[in-house]
């Protein structure tokens, strides 16, 4: 058997599990240590190039799903998947979620009464090409209230689910737009540090704006990368 | 158009200086019309388990078509169990993701160079589950064959598992192993659990079903791993 070649851990951009600022994670993140494990084959493969018999087909345009065009700002979200030396990771999925305009989920359990959208359910998934580009369209999620604190207000906010190449890369996280004053004040955002929770804010780009249709938004994922040696103890055969 | 210019560069997403891991963030509690698709936690069929349609209009079911599966070789085997908090409450707003090797051992990965192990043409081995309003979770699938491990070492059939859900800002990963093997004894990566709490990462046979609680924090808490 070939020689494996691990990923990369964490890097100190990612969060701790507990973040007490966010309420929900003091009685659900764990206290014991974790244990530390190499990455076997297990950890070093995961479902790939293989989307459509997993999941079914892409679905790229949020706008589209229903009768008539969803209320709200139509913007485009465009940009790459690479990994941590800025390799473009091509042909894996990234499904995509969010609230309307209003800021509402299309969700039973989302009481806030901003009204729901019927145009508008919010799910899609698109896949990267081999130069792990990707775009979807979609509009502009609104703020909404939550629980969490007093006068608590979740920045807007298109949350991003990837599996990557192997089950070590999977990574879900939330993609924020650049103009928004409640990013500095979310304790889910700043569960992340500064300056890597501007990781996950996009920019506006003037270039991927189309004249007269839509607003356009840049965002690129980096997910875990592969070492540049393979394991000294992996020899399988 | 040479008239047009961008913004003032900022210090976000497309800043070089700041490149590096996209930080995880948490699927909230409102992912269930986004995520767990039609057939996603049947990994041998194309049933709606763990995919909640009962949470939000029947129009909006976009994920709702899974693609046909054939036969699948092998044991078929439930995998369930409920997710608790430090409370020891149920976790009704949690998802559950596997990751396994098909019946012969073979990982439908092409990082997965064993090429004499046949595929299932209808097996990829990834699940994806919601927790019920009772935390319980549930897979249709196969018991996984054996699988190399580190050296030259064999590691015990076992299904690799992410746990999300609201509260949880980085995804859990623990691993389910089966307690009739014998392979358990000799597994390395059990092997690197603490002793008293490697009885967390044991299914037990429940009438028909794999039963195999995820316990996030307290007493009885389950072995995550740092992969
Ligand atoms: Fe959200």
């Amino acid at each position: 058997m070939t020689d494996l070649i691990g990923f990369s851990r964490e890097d100190a951009g990612q969060p701790p599990s507990l973040a007490p600022a966010y309420g929900s994670t003091v009685s659900r993140s764990p206290r014991q240590p974790l244990v530390r494990i190499p990455q076997t084959l297990t950890e070093l493969t995961g479902p790939a190039g293989c989307w459509g018999n997993l999941m079914g087909a892409a679905l790229a345009d949020l706008t589209t799903q229903h009768k008539a065009m969803p209320q709200g700002q139509r913007i485009i979200v465009a940009g790459r998947v690479l990994d941590e030396q800025g390799r473009p990771v091509p042909n894996t999925v990234m499904e995509i979620w969010q609230a309307n305009a209003a800021g509402r989920y299309i969700h039973g359990k989302d009481q806030w009464d901003a009204p729901h959208d019927p145009n508008f359910t919010g799910a899609g998934r698109v896949i990267t090409d081999a130069e792990g580009r990707y775009q979807f369209v979609t509009v502009r999620p609104g703020a909404y209230p939550w629980g969490n604190h007093k006068n608590a207000w979740r920045p807007a906010h298109i949350h991003l689910s990837l599996l990557g190449p192997a089950f070590a890369t999977r990574l879900v996280t939330q993609m924020y737009f650049p103009d928004d004053p409640l990013i500095e004040i979310d304790p889910i955002a700043n569960a992340v540090p500064l300056p890597y929770r501007q990781r996950m804010v996009s920019r506006f780009d003037i270039e991927t704006t189309q004249p007269n249709w839509a607003l356009g938004y840049l965002f690129d994922v980096v997910l875990r990368g592969r070492e540049a040696t393979p394991f000294e103890d992996d020899h399988h055969d | 158009m040479t008239d047009q210019i961008n913004p003032a560069p900022r210090q976000d997403n497309q800043d070089p200086a700041l490149f590096g891991q996209t930080p995880s963030q948490t699927v909230g509690p409102f992912f269930h019309y986004g995520l767990p698709w039609k057939g996603g936690a049947d990994l041998v069929g194309q049933s709606d388990m763990g995919a909640r349609p009962e949470l939000f209009p029947e129009d909006h079911y976009v994920l709702n078509l899974a693609p046909p599966k054939g036969a699948v070789g092998g044991e078929t085997i439930t995998l369930e169990g409920v997710v608790y908090d430090a409370d020891g409450k149920p976790v009704s707003d949690a998802m559950i993701e596997i990751w396994q090797a098909n019946a012969a051992g073979r990982y439908a990965s092409p990082d997965d160079p064993r090429t004499d192990i046949p595929l299932d043409e209808s097996f990829i081995g990834f699940g994806r589950a919601s927790t019920s309003d009772e935390g319980l979770y549930r897979f249709r699938t196969v018991l996984p064959g054996v699988v190399p491990g580190p050296g030259n070492g064999l590691q015990a059939p076992h299904i690799a598992v992410g746990v999300f859900g609201r509260g949880l800002i980085k995804r859990l990963v623990t691993r389910v192993y089966f307690e009739d093997q014998a392979a358990n004894q000799t597994d390395p990566i059990l092997a690197l659990a603490p002793a008293e709490r490697r009885d967390t990462l044991i299914a037990r046979k429940v009438g028909d079903a794999w039963r195999f609680d995820i316990v996030l924090q307290g007493e009885r808490e389950t072995v995550f791993f740092d992969i």
